[in-house]
């Protein structure tokens, strides 16, 4: 027996765009076109697209997934096929085990009924029996903080009041499966941070979870594995924090910028003091970074910009050449420039890209290089965003 | 089928509790509360009673007690089937949010209905059982009948409720189709009347299953006779057909609802 939890083979599925027909009226001529058009049903037919297109991926038993991706590249489909709520056009599925799916929490709330009652009927609609649901009452209250307002119809309810009560519920159902779609963005401050636990607490016990969610670092600090998802196909399938990268680098608004070919990078390298080339560093270390740009034309006054990203995309530092060093570069035709530039790498622990760029300031970008070179800074007693070479 | 039966066991527990709160949504914030459950076959009765009026009046026949106890007796499971149609038909997409979020079996919305509508003809029937007792209407061992045909009735209006939810989900002028057949339907089917003065047009009153339950109904309880075997088989078979076809045709449209909704 394989210790594959979920497995995904080649899946599709089409939406259509437009009305669907509500009436009698509308549908019967619909008909009669359909069944002349005698197109199969792995074919799209006009105003159809894929919203699931050939996506495959294994989840083993006990594994924490992330999927990350824009709105509308099909990651809450893919929850719904996996909960058996659609059904694919082409491809099969398999899912070993008892799936609970919390595709939006509070979903089953009848707002005339209070907490109490609604805790039963919630309960009961993510697959809980009554016994089930009567032992869990009380933690499921407790956690929810709302042990004043239980017995108030929930339509008196805030909207935070409301989403608490609905992830105490789900929070409570013990699948072997767990089907999340972004349900943490719920609640203040310090019940997220309770849902996270909670959440922690929920991998820790051996379930399977499929977690969708915008918010990126939770997706980081659950998942270790993470699925991008761009127009309906899997685009990257990875170590969480290089796959938030990727997404951060693709759908970035500097992405979209028009990039001439007359200017190029042709080479980066980093040395340490020394002079010697390296990529690991100790923090605080001095270094120097060399680009080698060619140019084919005859450009005066680019400005330069440098910025470092960590592994899971975020960008730490940026800076420009003409605010902090009033400095501009000129080319003339034909030429391939070095241009050395030192920095202390006053960072802690992690792997760090440098990415930069030259721009024309009244034509925009002539380079641009998101990850120009990679380097590691070694600091096993350091965490966070910023090496500050603390003396005790 | 099995698999049918096995995932409904499997849910009993979300249908008891769907149903438990349907039932309680209507008599919450409501101002007749548990009246709600008679009020309408209340009104029925009072309408036939006028109608009844009317035909004894040309016919110079008087108006008798055991008139006025058919007609309450019929009304009852009337309201139930009307009742029932009725909200199961919007069953599935009054409850868009789930079928678009969460897997289980749809079946268990439409079954609700039923069910929630069952406690409401309990409660109503309650309160025939006192009338007819007063009316002097007596106990017959007919009436071990009345457990049967009430199983036909609510298998019937089961499957047609089924049927009827996907229906209506499908296309959304089925909801006002249903809720004009269901207003005048009464008049096509004895409920005020026996299917026996219209003489050699019975049959085809008796056509009408549910006609045909009520009348069955009528004569176990009122007439203290034994009932038409001939309907009354004709009346099982079209309740059990009809459960079967349309929990099978819901069944394998099933799948399609969250993206049809």
């Amino acid at each position: 027996m394989s210790n594959v939890a979920i497995e995904f083979c080649h899946v599709y599925k089409k939406f259509k765009k437009g009305e669907k027909f509500d009436s009698l009226r509308d549908f019967i001529p619909h008909l009669t076109r359909k069944i002349l058009s005698n197109a199969s049903n792995g074919d799209l037919r006009e105003k159809e697209f894929w919203a699931v297109k050939d996506v495959s991926f294994q989840v083993g038993y006990g594994e924490a997934v992330g999927i990350i991706g824009p709105n509308g590249a099909g990651k809450s489909t893919i929850l719904k096929l996996l909960s058996g709520i659609l059904l694919p056009n082409k491809g099969t599925f398999k899912v070993n085990g008892k799936i609970s799916a919390l595709i939006e929490v509070g979903a089953g709330f009848h707002p005339d009924l209070t907490g109490r009652e609604n805790i039963y009927l919630n309960g009961a609609i993510l697959g809980m029996n009554r016994e089930e649901v009567r032992e869990k009452y009380d933690s499921i209250v407790e956690f929810s903080e709302l042990e004043e307002f239980i017995d108030t119809p929930v339509k008196r309810y805030s909207s935070g009041m409301y989403a608490r009560l609905g992830f105490s519920i789900a929070a409570h159902v013990d699948p072997q499966i767990l089907l999340i779609d972004e349900v943490l963005s719920v609640g203040d401050f310090s019940f997220q941070q309770k849902c996270l636990k909670k959440m922690h607490e929920i991998i820790d016990s051996g379930t399977t979870i499929i977690f969708i969610s915008h918010n990126l670092p939770a997706v980081i600090q659950l998942c270790p594995k993470t699925i991008l998802l761009n127009r309906g196909a899997v685009h990257q399938f990875g170590d969480t924090k290089d796959v938030c990268r990727q997404y951060y680098k693709i759908f970035s608004q500097t992405r979209k910028v028009d990039e001439g070919d007359s200017l190029s990078l042709e080479g980066v390298e980093l040395f340490s003091s020394n002079g010697s080339p390296v990529t690991v560093f100790r923090p605080g270390d001095p270094a120097k970074i060399r680009f080698s740009i060619g140019s084919k034309i005859e450009i005066k006054d680019l400005v330069m910009s440098l910025f470092i990203k960590r592994n899971d995309g975020m960008v730490l530092f940026d800076t420009r050449s003409d605010l902090s060093g009033n400095k501009y570069f000129s080319f003339s035709e034909g030429e391939t420039k070095e241009i050395d530039l030192s920095f202390k790498v006053n960072l802690p622990q992690g792997t760090y890209y440098v990415g930069m760029t030259l721009i024309a300031p009244s034509q925009g970008f002539c380079l641009y290089q998101d990850e120009a070179i990679e380097f590691y800074v070694d600091a096993p007693k350091s965490t966070g965003y910023a090496f500050l070479d603390l003396k005790w | 089928m099995k698999a049918m039966v096995k995932e409904l066991i499997q849910y009993r527990h979300l249908l008891m509790m769907l149903t438990w709160r349907d039932i309680r949504i209507r008599y919450k914030q409501s101002v007749m509360g548990f009246m709600w459950a008679i009020f309408m076959p209340l009104l029925i009765v009072a309408a036939g009673i006028v109608v009844k009026k009317g035909i004894s009046i040309i016919s110079g026949k008087p108006l008798e007690l055991s008139d006025l106890a058919s007609i309450t007796v019929k009304a009852l499971p009337w309201a139930f089937f009307i009742g029932t149609i009725r909200f199961s038909t919007g069953s599935l997409v009054g409850n868009r949010n789930l079928v678009t979020k969460i897997f289980f079996p749809r079946e268990v919305f439409p079954l609700a209905s039923v069910l929630a509508n069952l406690f409401d003809f309990g409660i109503a029937s309650a309160a025939l059982v006192v009338i007819l007792g007063f009316m002097g209407v007596g106990i017959s061992v007919y009436l071990l009948w009345v457990p049967f045909l009430l199983l036909f009735l609510i298998l019937f209006s089961a499957g047609l409720g089924m049927l009827m939810s996907c229906a209506n989900l499908f296309f959304r002028d089925v909801k006002y189709i249903v809720e004009v057949i269901l207003t005048f339907a009464i008049f096509f089917t004895p409920v005020f009347y026996e299917a026996s003065i219209f003489g050699k047009w019975e049959t085809l009153l008796l056509l009408n299953p549910v006609g045909s339950i009520l009348e069955c109904i009528n004569t176990v309880v009122v007439l203290r006779r034994p009932p038409n075997y001939y309907w009354l088989s004709y009346a099982a078979s079209c309740g059990i057909g009809l459960f079967l076809l349309g929990w099978n045709v819901f069944h394998r449209l099933e799948y399609s609802f969250a993206e049809n909704i």
